[in-house]
């Protein structure tokens, strides 16, 4: 069976196998465990992610993908009875030591999460919500040009242009996608966790979602769940396939389509279990 | 085919015209496509006889338990629907007072003792002589003690003040002959309004004499004697007369009371909640703060009062009978419903936004105060008014710290003596004598237009800041 890496955009060449940069990688994890009370939701998992890549996580339902994501940005300190070990360093910061801000983390650290989860504020008050509590603008017009651009880069600013101050929850479930994605470059993050960012989405809008996570690429580390295989391989350049909490096997996104050096991964990718 | 347009102008399709299009595309008789229909249809599962039994069934169980619904609706209508009939037709006649007409000349010497027309000296004018002055030319025939006690008797003690009221608004009527409608005697009320049965003797209720009754009927024939407005009832406070009680006193105590309650249990209580469900780390400590939460808003209320005698009255001797110690008692009861109120409230707020506001970076602080607490507010604002609407109707711990008192002023201050609305309902009911029978009706109406009220308010908060997510 044709893997989903040589079916994807027919006529275009595929991205070029990216070599793995010079650069130290960004994030750095090691040995990274997960425990929602008793389950243990991410067994063992040690993963580098690099700067100006998209990485994708692949991998049945319930593997892990998004618990693994939230550790991140310590989104799972929310969690009651979550319970994370293992080192995790975000440009060499350890992200678990107790004297790290987590609010700063998470300004450095954007997520989109797999169930669109708008304010129930205006359009306008979304996206400006994150710029206004870190102070990032010093003008009320500063600030509508970053709602502005981070509407439009969100492929979503046509359509609400006009009202701005509808609330966010009016729109409908793809639009309401989009407008968290903007809501989180509002902040202008330093990576960009994606879980499933579009799962609710039309073709076009996904094309421009993705047209989008290669131009963050130039500037930012993007972390994108997808449970597309053509997706993962349009626009990533590292692929990690999880399986039951396992980090079963971690390359570049050509690698792990056309050459899995696992066999679970193999039979992942051509469909044969999901 | 044939479009028949229906009359609202959307033309109308028989269903033998769309079986026609379907036979005439298969080029099949529609009588074989009939047929064929119905063959396919008993070949499902979900159509066969079995099928349509069991279908029935859930419609029948369905349309049961409406039923149910329905009754026990109707039975609360029917019991709330009584009550107030029950109650209008007690108390309205309670709204109106029963008043003589009498050409009371103002003789400057009873009046203005003084005789300089001021405040000081028509205060300490005998208008009652005047009156009885009056009552006297009305029915000049009447002599004697005993007979002109009975005549007198046709009037209320407190027929005086409202003459009194008219003169110091007028002092320039002091010296002339002038017509007032003076407030009747209870009795004589009561006989105006039927309550009072009139007697073989010529006597009614046991309470008037033949001779009064006479001069009633006098009266009422002359049309002297008639029902007007009792405005009284809204501006006094307690009296020892029923045609003089009023329920002001018992309502501004009540605010007076309700708003020491408010101003300590609502921010208390808010604040309590945010940091319990917020903040507070969920230990064996905070769960044995949140079971004892849970208890104390089961504690009966006089339990409360209790609390209030032996603290606040005994030990750091506040004083008796005040809004102030009402206020905090009763908060003190409200406390644990409008916390527990206000947790529901906050725990409803989804998940999902706390976890979009902390993804963006926001502080606990900025969480629970951007957005929690917006969304949860309309339903802590309930739980308040409602709360609230509970502490307006206590009674009973109200009793313990002597806000029970006999109390003719209208209260001016938190530390003044005062009663409230329903220890007054309370106070009355347990009066013997006839008049206050309506009184008590016509009090439990006006309070329970207050509770109507302030649920309407709930109602309207909840409505305003209500918002979807
Ligand atoms: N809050 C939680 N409490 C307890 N268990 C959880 C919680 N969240 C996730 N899990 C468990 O952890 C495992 C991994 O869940 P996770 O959400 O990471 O899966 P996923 O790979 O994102 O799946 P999907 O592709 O369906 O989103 C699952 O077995 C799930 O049951
Ligand atoms: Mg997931």
């Amino acid at each position: 069976m044709e893997t989903p890496f040589s079916s994807a955009q027919p006529g275009t060449a595929p991205p070029p196998a990216v070599p793995l940069p010079n650069e130290p990688p960004s994030i750095v994890a090691r040995n990274v465990n997960v425990w929602y009370g008793d389950k243990h939701a991410i067994k063992n998992v040690s993963i580098d992610i690099y700067r100006r890549q998209v990485t994708a996580f692949i991998g049945p339902s319930g593997c892990g993908k998004s618990t693994f994501l939230r550790v991140l940005n310590r989104m799972n300190d929310i969690i009651e009875g979550c319970r994370v070990t293992g080192k995790i360093t975000l440009d060499g910061d350890d992200i678990y030591d107790p004297r790290l801000d987590v609010v700063q983390l998470r300004a450095r650290v954007g997520m989109v999460f797999q169930k669109p989860n708008p304010f129930p504020k205006s359009i306008y008050d979304n996206v400006a919500y994150g710029p206004r509590i870190h102070g990032l603008t010093r003008s009320k017009k500063e600030l509508d040009e970053i709602v502005e651009k981070s509407l439009r880069r969100a492929a979503l600013w046509d359509e609400v242009k006009d009202r701005l101050d509808e609330p966010g929850t009016a729109l409908s479930g793809g639009q309401q996608q989009r407008l968290c994605i903007a809501r989180a470059i509002a902040v202008s993050p330093d990576v960009i966790l994606m879980d499933e960012p579009c799962s609710a989405l039309d073709p076009i809008a996904t094309a421009k979602i993705e047209e989008l996570m290669d131009e963050l690429r130039q500037d930012y580390t993007i972390i994108i769940v997808t449970h597309s295989m053509q997706q993962a391989a349009r626009v990533s350049q590292r692929t990690a396939f999880f399986h039951l909490g396992d980090l079963v096997e971690v390359g570049s996104t050509e690698q792990i389509f056309t050459r899995p050096q696992d066999r679970r991964t193999q039979d992942y990718i051509t469909g044969r279990f999901g | 085919m044939s479009n028949q347009p229906a009359k609202d102008g959307i033309p109308l399709r028989s269903p033998q015209d769309a079986a026609g299009a379907a036979a005439a595309a298969v080029a099949l008789p529609r009588e074989a496509v009939d047929e064929a229909v119905v063959a396919n249809r008993s070949a499902s599962r979900h159509t066969t006889a079995e099928a349509e039994k069991r279908l029935r069934r859930r419609y029948a169980a369905q349309r049961r338990f409406k039923a149910y619904g329905i009754t026990a609706i109707a039975i609360a209508v029917g019991a709330l629907l009584w009550l107030l009939i029950t109650l209008l037709a007690n108390g309205l006649s309670a709204f109106q007072q029963t008043y003589i007409r009498l050409e009371v000349t103002l003789d400057p010497a009873l009046v203005d003792p003084r005789g300089d027309r001021s405040e000081e000296s028509i205060r300490t004018g005998d208008f009652g002589g005047a009156i009885r002055q009056a009552l006297r030319e009305r029915f000049p025939d009447v002599v004697g003690r005993e007979r002109l006690r009975n005549l007198f008797g046709l009037l209320s003690s407190g027929a005086e003040f409202d003459v009194r009221d008219k003169v110091l608004a007028d002092p320039s009527l002091i010296g002339t002959k002038q017509t007032f409608w003076v407030l009747a005697s209870t009795d004589v009320d009561m006989l105006r309004k039927g309550f009072f049965e009139r007697q073989p003797d010529g006597g009614a209720g046991g309470r008037l004499n033949a001779e009064q009754v006479a001069w009633f009927d006098q009266l009422k024939a002359a049309g002297d004697l008639d029902l007007r407005f009792n405005k009284r009832f809204f501006t006094n406070a307690d009296s020892r007369e029923p045609e003089m009680v009023g329920i002001l006193g018992g309502v501004v105590g009540s605010f007076l009371t309700l708003s020491v309650c408010l101003v300590l249990c609502f921010p208390f209580g808010v604040a309590a909640a945010i940091y319990l469900e917020e903040f507070a780390p969920k230990n064996w400590f905070t769960d044995l703060i949140e079971v004892n939460i849970n208890n104390l808003a089961a504690v009966p209320s006089i339990i409360f009062g209790l609390l209030g005698l032996a603290v606040f009255l005994n030990f750091f001797g506040m004083p008796r009978s005040a809004p102030l110690v009402g206020g905090i008692v009763l908060a003190l009861m409200s406390l644990p419903t409008i916390i527990i109120a206000s947790r529901a409230a906050l725990r409803a707020v989804p998940p999902s936004i706390r976890e979009a506001a902390y993804g963006l970076g926001a502080s606990k602080m900025q969480v629970v105060l951007h957005h929690v607490l917006p969304l949860g507010l309309p339903g802590m604002m309930t739980g308040s008014i409602i709360a609230m609407a509970q502490a307006l109707g206590e009674t009973a711990p109200l009793l313990m710290i002597g806000m029970v008192a006999f109390i003719v002023g209208i209260p001016k201050g938190l530390t003044d003596s005062a009663t409230v609305l329903p220890v007054q309902i309370f106070m009355w009911a347990d009066n013997p004598e006839r008049g206050f029978v309506e009184k008590t009706s016509a009090a439990i109406l006006v309070l329970l237009a207050f509770l109507l009220t302030m649920n309407a308010i709930a109602i309207f908060l909840r409505k305003k800041f209500e918002r979807r997510w």
